[in-house]
């Protein structure tokens, strides 16, 4: 048994933690912010397909993998922008749109990847981000190596934690978001412009999405592949709601979803699997089913998500 | 000078028009990536129209293509009528895919097979329906979040069984067993693959649209979509009637995956359905929720489906294009909509 232990348990362990857990950090983040404004945003695993696949096509049109990362959050905006057109400006009913938004988008990463890169039967790849280990933090035992030797992507996601999480209790900005989200008639009244807010918070999150698809294509997998996001959006959806809607706890749902994935990808690469790896992917989501019914009581979930503000309707 | 009014009621006329009106948008905003791609927009789209629906043999397929999304169409208008938003058709199809490919590799004479499977996929579909419609009955939790994420762990389930204990020893492939000979879906037309699950999708929707419309419990269904409140107050049991939708939507759903392994493929396999419990909801939007209308509907994106193919072999533009049609078409129809609930008025100058 400590054989097994010490085989799974390795220094690469907490790495692997810590490497998927960032597109997921960044995801959930994004879908939190949109959420907190009132706005679900099923579009989340379509949009960050087609930020992979644009900011995969960036980098290797033009060689600099910054400007892919810059491509596919500007997408990601877009999107964004899209989906607030539709349920914000226009008050179209979220999930339907949603569910639109993610057929347009992952038909239009597919079409335009297929239009430029043509049927290849090795698929085009770029050389991805290296890893940049911090001086000095780098040399802790253990800790160091994992957490300090990895893509400035994961930096960036670490540091959006502590960020998010001041943007969105600290500042005015952050203020107005969390009003719109629970009571947009009273945000209104205290002169909130409901409408801009939540365009604001639905552009922002399209923007994290767009780091998380960036992240995939260009970290991760070094290539776009049609199963580069492969559900990671869906389950950005679960851990919100698992890390009821705030952003520490968010971000832990998606540390503790990446350690369980990861102890899964390691119980099949040592050939321990007793247990089939589907049942490790399957956790998040029953555990998120669970956790919605055992919270309802709480009513955590922003009061007005799902509902539309409409100012001539009093 | 203009001004939008709230409409209080919408001529029937609508019904038609508002469908394709969002298809003609989709058409004309998808020829800009035809024209990306270098190709003749009025060829690709003519190519595309002539592969699907140009000849005998071109409409059966598409009409097998079409018959799932039927079933999907059905499942979530029937839903959505009731404002259950039942988003979890793919896992429901996936499910009855299961269950029935499952009763299907029993040995046992082919009617009766074939009975079983068709109950079976039903039963397994509406089960998982019930699950989110629990939830928001007893528990008050958001179906839109519950029956989305129950498609994950379908699949993930799907796929445990077919890379595990339900493997076919004879493949070496993640695919199921098939299921017995005699309960593969009798092909209707001679050379074609135009099966019984089709004709069965055909006769749903009319039935379906029966049972809406004419039927207390169609009533109750309407009522309670369209006013809790007041069909609260008028004696119906509004969380028995989530629950009865949810039972029935999902056996649709159900039904859907029945026909691909009945009638297409005849085991089952990680990419059953390329997405048509999504599409599912495209097609009951293109047809306002109305269960005559998902069968034209269905028949459209089938149509897109098929034809892509052949536009991609004769014109280079990618197929993935009948990807980009459907999300247009949805977002199109949700923008028509509001014709419903809007009118522009021309009003005179103020002042």
């Amino acid at each position: 048994m400590s054989a097994v232990f010490e085989q799974i348990f390795q220094v690469g362990f907490l790495a692997a933690i810590i490497r998927i857990a960032t597109p997921l950090a960044f995801a959930t983040l994004g879908e939190m912010f949109s959420e907190r404004a009132g706005v679900l945003n099923l579009g989340i695993e379509g949009i960050m397909l087609l930020c992979a696949m644009t900011g995969f096509t960036a980098t290797s049109l033009s060689g600099s993998l910054w400007l892919g990362v810059l491509v596919a959050v500007l997408t990601g905006m877009l999107m964004g922008a899209l989906h607030a057109l539709f349920t914000v400006a226009l008050g179209l009913s979220q999930h339907v749109c949603g569910i639109g938004v993610t057929l347009f988008s992952s038909g239009l990463a597919y079409f335009l990847y297929r239009l430029i890169f043509g049927q290849q039967s090795v698929p085009p790849s770029i050389k991805g981000f290296q890893t940049l280990p911090i001086p000095v933090l780098s040399d802790i035992p253990v800790l160091g190596p994992a957490v300090f030797n990895q893509f400035a992507l994961v930096y960036m996601a670490i540091i959006a934690i502590p960020l998010a999480a001041f943007v969105l209790y600290r500042t005015p900005w952050g203020l107005s978001v969390r009003m719109v989200g629970e009571n947009p008639r009273a945000a209104d009244s205290a002169g909130v412009s409901v409408i801009a807010t939540r365009f604001q918070a639905v552009i922002l999150g399209g923007a994290l999405m767009g780091l998380a698809g960036a992240f995939l294509s260009m970290a991760q997998f070094n290539a776009f592949t049609f199963g580069v996001v492969s559900g990671r959006g869906w389950v950005a959806i679960a851990l919100v709601v698992f890390g009821r809607w705030d952003p520490w706890r968010s971000a832990g749902a998606a540390l503790l979803f990446a350690f369980v994935d990861a102890l899964q990808l390691r119980m099949q690469a040592s050939g321990l699997g007793h247990i089939p790896y589907e049942a490790f992917l399957m956790l998040p989501f029953i555990f998120t089913i669970v956790a919605m019914a055992v919270m309802s009581r709480n009513a955590v979930a922003p009061s007005a998500l799902l509902k539309p503000f409409r100012r001539e309707e009093r | 000078m203009f001004r939008l009014e709230v409409r209080t009621s919408t001529p029937a006329w609508f019904n038609l028009a508002l469908p394709l009106l969002a298809i003609a948008a989709t058409l004309i905003l998808c020829s800009g990536l035809i024209a990306l791609a270098g190709a003749g927009v009025l060829e690709s789209y003519g190519v595309m129209f002539t592969a699907s629906l140009g000849d005998s043999y071109a409409i059966t397929e598409t009409l097998v293509r079409a018959a799932p999304m039927i079933f999907t169409g059905l499942a979530v208008a029937v839903a959505f009528r009731a404002k259950f938003w039942n988003i979890g058709a793919e896992g429901q199809l996936l499910a009855g895919a299961v269950a029935s490919c499952f009763v299907g590799a029993i040995p046992m004479p082919g009617p009766l097979a074939m009975l079983l499977m068709a109950l079976a996929g039903a039963a397994a579909g509406a089960a998982v329906a019930l699950v989110p419609a629990t939830l928001r009955v007893k528990f008050k939790v958001d179906d839109v979040v519950s029956s989305l994420l129950l498609n994950s762990v379908i699949y993930y389930a799907l796929m445990a069984l077919i890379e595990g204990p339900w493997k076919d020893s004879f493949s070496g492939y993640p695919i199921s067993p098939p299921i017995e000979d005699s309960a593969n879906f009798p092909v209707l037309i001679e050379g074609t693959r135009l099966h019984l699950g089709v004709v069965a999708a055909l006769v749903a929707a009319p039935l379906i649209w029966f049972l809406i419309v004419r039927t207390t419990l169609g009533f109750r269904i309407r009522v309670t979509g369209e006013n809790p409140e007041a069909a609260r107050y008028g004696g119906i049991h509004v969380e028995r009637v989530l629950i009865s939708t949810a039972l029935l939507s999902g056996a649709l759903a159900g039904l859907a995956g029945v026909g691909e392994v009945g009638g297409v493929h005849f085991q089952v396999m990680s990419d059953i359905s390329p997405g048509y419990g999504y599409s599912g909801i495209v097609v009951a939007m293109l047809a306002r929720l109305n269960p005559l209308g998902v069968v034209p509907a269905a028949i459209f994106l089938a149509a897109v489906m098929t034809g892509a193919e052949a536009m991609s072999r004769a014109t280079g533009v990618p197929a993935f294009l009948s990807d980009v049609i459907q999300g247009t078409a949805l977002l199109a129809m949700l923008v028509a909509l509001l014709f419903t609930a809007y009118r522009i008025r021309r009003v005179g100058a103020i002042g």
